[in-house]
C-alpha cells in the first residue's frame, strides 16, 4: 500500500498540490483523475520522487520515501515499474536491450536468464519475437506495450502508469487497460494510473481519486462515480456527449 | 546570477562522480563514447590540422622577409605554435562544436522525452550513467587527438612549405628539431585534458537541465557550444599564465 499524506507542491507562485492525502491499495488499480492542470501528474511525480514536495510524505508499506536519501531510495525504486506517457523507451537501444536494461543494472543473472525474462515479458504484452526492433520502428501502441514489458521486468511491487491511453485508438487503448488490470492481479502490485480517459475510469477504476484545483475533491469506485452529486466531478465525468447520452 | 547555475553545475558533477551501480556497464559505455568522441572526430581534426599547418607555414614565410633570419625559424615557429596553441585550442574549439553539441542535444532529447526520468525511476544515478562515461572518454581521447593534430599540423606545414618553395625540406627539419622544450608538450596535454573536461561537463549540464521541447534542445546545444568556447579561451589564458 502507498500512503500519501498532506502533500504540498508549488512551482513559483502556482500552488499545484494543496495538501493531498490519499491511500493506494495493493492488488488494485488506483486511478488519479482530473482535468488538465489539476495536479495529477505532479502528484504522481511527487510519489515517485521526480518532484520533491515542500510538505507531506509518501509512504511505501511503512517506509517514508520523502525522508530518504538517494541510496536508500534505490531499494524502493527497484520495486517500482513505471509506464510513461510517451513510453520513454531508450532510442539507442533495441526492444530487447530496453527491457534487459534494469536487469543488467540490478541483477546478477546470466545472459540466458535475462533473455528468458525478456522473452517472457514480451510474450506477456503480445510482442513475442520483436526483440531486435528499435523504438523508432514501433507504433504508438507497441511502444506502450514495450514500456509495460520494461516496467514489469523486475517484478514490481508498485506499478505507476501515466496517461496510458493518450494518442491511442479506442481498441488499442482497451488492450492496454486490460493488460494493466491483468498485470495488477497477476503481480498483486499497487497500481497507480493517472488518466483523464473516462473509458479507462469505467473499465479499470477500482479506487478512484478525483483532483480538482490541486485538492482531493472526491474518492470512490467506478460504480459510485456516476451516482455522485459532486458538481465538479459530474462536470468532468459527463463532459462528453457520449457520457451525457449514457447518463440519459 | 552566475552563482545559481554554477552551484547546479557543481552539484551535477558531484552526482556524476558518485560510485557507479555496475562498473562493467559503465565500461561498455566508456568504450562506446571513446569510439564516438575519438574515432568519430579523427576526420575533422585531420583536415583542420593539415590546413592550419599549411596556412601557418605560408603566412610565417610571408612575414619573414629579413635575410638575417634563417628560414628554419619557420619550422620552429610552426612547431611551437602548433604544440602550445593551434592543436590544443583550435582542435578543442572545433570539438566543442562537434562533440559538445552532440552531447548536449543527446542528453537534452533524453530529458524532454522522459528517458532521464525513466532512468531515475529505475534507481539509476542518471548523471553518473550519462555523464561520467563521456567525461572519462573525452579526457582520454581528446589529448590523443591533440597529439595526432600536432603531428598533422607539422606535416601540413612541411607539405605547404616545400611545395611553395618557402623553405627546403632540410631547413624545415632543422627548424622543427632545434631547441625543442619538452615542457611545451606538457602544457599542451594539460590544456587538452582541461578543455576536454570543460567541453563534456558544460555540454552535459546544458543538456541535462533542458526543459521544453525540440526548440529548447536546439537552444541548449547552441548555448553548450558558445559557453564551452568561452570557457576554453578563458582557461587557455589561465593555464598559459600559470604554466609558462
Amino acid at each position: 500500500m502507498i500512503e500519501v499524506k498532506n502533500i504540498h507542491k508549488t512551482f513559483g507562485e502556482n500552488h499545484v498540490l494543496q495538501g493531498i492525502s490519499a491511500e493506494f491499495y495493493e492488488g488494485k488499480c488506483n486511478l488519479i483523475i482530473g482535468g488538465s492542470g489539476s495536479g495529477k501528474t505532479t502528484l504522481l511525480k511527487c510519489m515517485i520522487g521526480l518532484h520533491q514536495p515542500e510538505e507531506g510524505s509518501v509512504i511505501y508499506d511503512g517506509r517514508d520515501f520523502t525522508r530518504m536519501n538517494f541510496e536508500s531510495r534505490i531499494e524502493i525504486r527497484t520495486e517500482i515499474g513505471m509506464l510513461f506517457q510517451g513510453s520513454a523507451l531508450f532510442d539507442s537501444m533495441s526492444v530487447e536491450d530496453n527491457i534487459m536494461f534494469p536487469l543488467n543494472m540490478f541483477t546478477h543473472q546470466s545472459h540466458k536468464e535475462k533473455l528468458e525474462r525478456v522473452n517472457f515479458c514480451l510474450e506477456r504484452v503480445n510482442l513475442a519475437g520483436k526483440n531486435k526492433l528499435f523504438p523508432a520502428e514501433l507504433s504508438g501502441g507497441m511502444k506502450k506495450r514495450v514500456g509495460i514489458a520494461r516496467a514489469i521486468a523486475m517484478n514490481p511491487k508498485y506499478l505507476f502508469v501515466d496517461e496510458p491511453n493518450s494518442g491511442l485508438d479506442p481498441k488499442t487503448a482497451l488492450v492496454i487497460d486490460e493488460l494493466i488490470q491483468e498485470l495488477t492481479l497477476e503481480y498483486g502490485s499497487t497500481t497507480v494510473v493517472v488518466t483523464h480517459d473516462m473509458n479507462s475510469v469505467m473499465g479499470i477504476g477500482e479506487n478512484i481519486i478525483f483532483l480538482y484545483e490541486g485538492k482531493k475533491w472526491w474518492e470512490g469506485s467506478k460504480e459510485q462515480i456516476t451516482e455522485t452529486d459532486n458538481k465538479e466531478l459530474n462536470d468532468f465525468v459527463f463532459a462528453s456527449k457520449f457520457m451525457q447520452a449514457l447518463k440519459k | 546570477m552566475i552563482f545559481h547555475p554554477l552551484g547546479k553545475y557543481i552539484l551535477l558533477l558531484k552526482a556524476a562522480f558518485r560510485r557507479p551501480e555496475k562498473w562493467n556497464i559503465y565500461r561498455k559505455e566508456i568504450m562506446h563514447e571513446m569510439v564516438s568522441i575519438g574515432v568519430g572526430s579523427l576526420g575533422i581534426i585531420a583536415i583542420i590540422s593539415l590546413f592550419l599547418g599549411a596556412v601557418t607555414t605560408v603566412q610565417t614565410a610571408f612575414q619573414l622577409v629579413s635575410d638575417f633570419i634563417p628560414k628554419s625559424v619557420i619550422g620552429m615557429i610552426l612547431r611551437d605554435s602548433s604544440v602550445l596553441e593551434l592543436s590544443p585550442t583550435i582542435s578543442s574549439i572545433v570539438l566543442a562544436g562537434k562533440v559538445g553539441s552532440s552531447i548536449s542535444s543527446q542528453i537534452g532529447t533524453m530529458r524532454v522525452t522522459e528517458q532521464i526520468d525513466a532512468l531515475e525511476i529505475m534507481g539509476i544515478n542518471s548523471p553518473g550513467y550519462l555523464i561520467l562515461p563521456k567525461i572519462i572518454a573525452a579526457v582520454t581521447m581528446i589529448p590523443l587527438l591533440v597529439i595526432i593534430s600536432i603531428g598533422l599540423t607539422i606535416f601540413g606545414g612541411y607539405i605547404a612549405g616545400t611545395a611553395s618553395g618557402a623553405l627546403t625540406a632540410q631547413e624545415f627539419t632543422t627548424g622543427i628539431t632545434s631547441d625543442f622544450n619538452s615542457f611545451t608538450l606538457t602544457v599542451s596535454m594539460v590544456k587538452a585534458v582541461v578543455f576536454a573536461f570543460l567541453i563534456t561537463t558544460i555540454s552535459a549540464y546544458q543538456g541535462f537541465y533542458t526543459s521544453g521541447g525540440a526548440l529548447e534542445v536546439g537552444q541548449s546545444s547552441t548555448k553548450a557550444v558558445v559557453i564551452s568556447c568561452i570557457a576554453i579561451l578563458f582557461s587557455d589564458y589561465v593555464i598559459a599564465q600559470l604554466m609558462l
